[in-house]
């Protein structure tokens, strides 16, 4: 990694305007604020398996001067910038009622660790607004810089791309809006025009690519996929003594399980792989994972509504190719949006049913369309009815806050559920600050598919927020361990605790519950799933 | 600059308004045609902006959720911030438009500590509710002083008007009684006016439509007063005016009222013109917002697509398994067809 400001160096900021308009300040790429362009042969793969949305595939380097755009640009933009507006009615209404009034200004994350203007939300859409006045609207076409219109010019197509890829549609500013304008909603249709010029980021494209092809962002083939399963099971199988089965691609089984590939890839996720399956062979649940759906994350919201719709396709038909009755979900933030929001509209009707589950007999009502019910749901109501054996000492080593995901708080107010699984298993359980947790949080700064390290500087600005309210807990209650239900947050987290708050780990909720799972036949259990001892051993 | 500009055009159109129904005398313009003009701008401009916005469909439920959805009986639902029925969204509606609700969740970021600390360096986020609060302020006391002006309108006034009225003006200072609304309106923008100018982040973004309605609004506040309070206009010639407007039969003559009336109900007049082309529209907009008018309640019940394109399809899974099957099977992974299977089937 060959980004390495210090934080002392990185705090070196603050948040004065510049004397100059907005609209006069250029766009500034340095290292470590923007993303690399999408390659070309992954563009042209996308745009053949999409019939066409991801056209002008060309090789292009921000810092240079000429972007390469096609002939015909500024058409291309209104035509795309018109068709959406007619689309969408957020657009349509965001563009028109914002007062400026400020109350979002300050609540983004990238605005709060670096104090570009340009990161505040409101100014954020104006950089759409002012097209959208100039372009659409009689006053700006006639009052031009007056009304706030300007000209499409090539820098605001650089600006575009510089400010909608430092906007990880957190949401949190919507949160605050007196009218819930969603910044979000303006970044999607602002990459999605940008699609259209052949811009995009390759930390997107990629994923998304492998996702259509392999079943998963990391590309995994399903032979590598299953070896790695494998791998689990016999680590399983020495900690705790217990052969956990490990269903693959079957037919019959009353439930589907899907959850993000980084799971399976990387560590802290693979824990809370290993979590997983020793949960649901605990539990003696009749469920299958799937190689072909083995990808709950879903980088196509992260481009555009049809590659969103085509990638989260999978997911009802596999369930409907392996017959089961409905689909839990694993942790994971931007997936639960999909799925919570997206999923039956675009996709739907469900082959499902509503889920039942079968160890509690609880019926989720809240899941009778999609069929589809979070971990964090089901094994809450597991705890409830205790039908679990824990033994909560066995995580008494660690001292536990919970990070809130984007998606999971403020597009499906998930808040509770794994909380009440934390603290089942955990003795030592602290909050952070009220204004940084729940429906309040902050981003992990690597969400909407900006986890990629050559976006450090501004991960760590973005970051500085959840850094902040997490080394507070750190000094405060000695907190060593940071819990999270989202696989993009398990990789972006730990460089970012590293970074603000070192000494603390990072954990998914289900290693946190595997680890003090009893299981039936387990022999005494030395090691967590990490390897480490176990307090309280004789 | 662009609050200069916003004031200038602010006066730009009080001169007009001196100078023509003033020193040229044009009453009827000014008290007649224009008014009626800028009312059928008003009402156009307002359907015709909400059925643009309308015309655009609603292809997904993404409401922002604001506290815990609907799950388990045994965990509190937040009802109201994060609705899952028609009622609990009226009721998040009612909250957000009539009290505010989202201003008042309102924090400002402060940093403290210093960089000598290095990482200890922290941000803190302090309530901060005075947008809130002057907001407000601000967005009643023009409603009321709105509601007052039916007076003008109606004959004879309705019980809840002069109720109104009394409530309005029951500290019963100064004569004619000074209404505290009156006040309070001028208050409000000017707390509003005196924020933008000096945050320097708000004043950043503010641009000359921000400031320009603020100004208006002040200045048909101002001559409201005047009209009230200094110029001693006969109220009954206005009411004159009024009815006769309202009745679509205005008065062939206009009556005596002053330069000061013409001036306020000019500045009146632009402000309904300018309403459905500026960011006023945020009155008809929230009610539009689709992070707030929709229930969170997608898993339960299916939302409807218009546009849903029904040629997106995933990648099958019949593809996949003609690129993989080998290694599959090797694998020992379950398959739809052997390797003689599918070779019999390409043949």
């Amino acid at each position: 990694m060959a980004w390495n400001v210090k934080p002392e160096e990185l705090l070196q900021y603050d948040y004065k305007v510049p004397s100059k308009n907005w609209m006069d300040v250029p766009p500034e790429f340095h290292p470590g604020n923007w993303c690399y362009p999408g390659k070309p042969e992954i563009v042209n793969y996308l745009n053949d398996a999409t019939h066409g949305k991801f056209p002008h595939a060309h090789q292009w380097v921000p810092t240079d001067e000429d972007w390469k755009l096609p002939e015909n640009w500024r058409e291309i933009v209104k035509k795309a910038f018109s068709e959406r507006l007619d689309k969408y009615r957020s657009f349509k209404v965001f563009m028109d009622i914002c007062v400026r009034c400020g109350a979002c200004a300050d609540k983004c994350h990238f605005y709060i660790g670096g104090g570009d203007p340009k990161n505040m939300p409101v100014l954020r859409a104006e950089l759409l607004r002012s097209i959208y006045r100039g372009e659409f609207t009689l006053a700006g076409k006639l009052l031009g810089k007056l009304a706030g219109a300007r000209k499409l010019e090539e820098d605001v197509i650089k600006e575009w791309f510089l400010y909608f890829y430092q906007c990880t549609e957190c949401r949190r500013c919507s949160l605050f809006c007196p009218y819930g304008i969603d910044t979000a909603e303006i970044t999607m249709m602002a990459r999605e025009i940008l699609h259209e010029l052949g811009l995009n980021i390759n930390w997107i494209l990629e994923p998304a690519a492998n996702s259509n092809r392999t079943g998963n962002h990391m590309g995994i083939q399903p032979h590598a996929y299953y070896d790695m399963m494998q791998f689990m099971v016999d680590d399983i199988e020495d900690i705790t003594g217990v052969k956990v089965n490990c269903p693959v691609n079957e037919k019959g089984h009353e439930v589907l399980f899907i959850t993000p590939s980084g799971d399976i890839f990387a560590d802290p996720g693979t824990y809370t792989y290993m979590g997983y399956l020793m949960l649901f062979h605990e539990i003696g649940l009749d469920y299958t994972w799937s190689t072909y759906a083995s990808e709950g994350g879903n980088f196509g919201l992260f481009t555009s509504d049809s590659m969103m719709k085509k990638l989260n396709a999978k997911m009802y038909a596999e369930a409907k190719r392996l017959g089961v009755k409905y689909i839990i979900g694993g942790e994971c933030g931007h997936m639960w949006r999909v799925i919570n929001q997206y999923m039956d509209t675009m996709n739907g009707p469900s082959p499902l049913e509503t889920p039942v589950s079968p160890i509690t007999g609880t019926r989720f009502e809240n899941a009778a369309s999609t069929g589809m019910i979070h971990i964090t749901e089901f094994t809450a109501d597991l705890m409830k009815h205790n039908k679990l054996k824990l033994d909560p000492s066995r995580n008494d080593h660690l001292r536990v806050t919970f990070h809130d995901s984007c998606n999971p708080a403020r597009a499906m107010g998930l808040l509770d559920e794994p909380r009440y699984v934390i603290k089942n298993v955990c003795n030592n359980f602290f909050e952070m600050p009220e204004d940084t947790i729940r429906e309040k949080t902050f981003c992990c700064a690597g969400g909407s598919g900006l986890n990629t390290d050559e976006f450090m500087e501004m991960r760590m600005r973005g970051g500085l927020p959840r850094g902040n309210a997490l080394r507070y807990v750190q000094e405060k209650h000695d907190v060593n361990m940071l819990a999270t239900i989202c696989a993009i947050d398990r990789a972006t987290l730990p460089p970012l605790a590293n970074y603000w708050a070192p000494g603390v780990d990072v954990t998914g909720v289900h290693e946190l519950v595997a680890n003090a799972l009893v299981m039936d036949g387990e022999k005494k259990r030395e090691t967590n799933l990490r390897g480490e001892d176990l307090p309280n051993v004789e | 600059m662009n609050a200069l500009y916003s004031l200038f055009l602010v006066f730009a159109l009080i001169l007009i308004a001196l100078l023509g129904a003033g020193a040229m005398g044009m009453h009827t313009l000014f008290g007649v045609i224009i008014p009626y003009l800028a009312i059928a701008l008003f009402f156009a401009g307002i359907v015709t902006k909400v059925i643009g916005w309308a015309k655009s469909p609603v292809p997904f439920r993404i409401p922002t959720t604001g506290g815990q959805q609907l799950s388990h009986g045994w965990i509190k639902h937040d009802k109201y911030d994060n609705p899952t029925t028609g009622w609990q969204v009226f009721v998040r509606m009612v909250l957000e438009v009539l009290f505010f609700r989202s201003l008042f969740r309102n924090l400002a970021v402060q940093r403290f500590g210093s960089t000598e600390d290095g990482v200890d360096m922290k941000v803190r986020y302090a309530s901060a509710k005075w947008l809130w609060l002057f907001a407000l302020i601000f967005h009643y006391s023009f409603l009321i002083v709105f509601v007052r002006h039916f007076r003008l309108f109606t004959n004879p006034v309705p019980a809840f008007l002069t109720g109104i009225e009394w409530a309005d003006g029951f500290l019963q200072l100064g004569a004619p009684t000074l209404y505290i609304t009156d006040a309070t309106l001028v208050l409000g923008v000017t707390l509003l006016l005196f924020r933008r100018v000096l945050l320097p982040q708000v004043r950043y973004i503010s641009q000359v439509a921000d400031f320009f309605p603020l100004f208006l609004i002040l200045s048909v506040a101002c001559s409201g007063i005047l009209l009230r309070f200094f110029a001693k206009t006969d109220v009954m010639s206005i009411k004159e005016i009024t009815m006769g407007l309202f009745s679509f039969n205005p008065p062939a003559a206009m009556p005596e009222v002053g330069v000061v009336f013409y001036v306020h109900l000019f500045l009146v007049c632009v402000l309904l013109a300018y309403f459905p082309m500026s960011k006023l529209m945020h009155m008809g907009g929230v009610f539009l917002s689709p992070t707030r008018n929709l229930a969170n309640n997608n898993r339960a019940k299916r939302h409807i697509n218009p546009w849903n394109d029904p040629t997106v399809k995933a990648h099958s899974y019949t593809d996949y398994e003609n690129e993989f099957r080998e290694k599959m099977i090797e694998a020992g992974l379950p398959v739809e067809k052997t390797l003689e299977q599918a070779e019999t089937e390409a043949q």
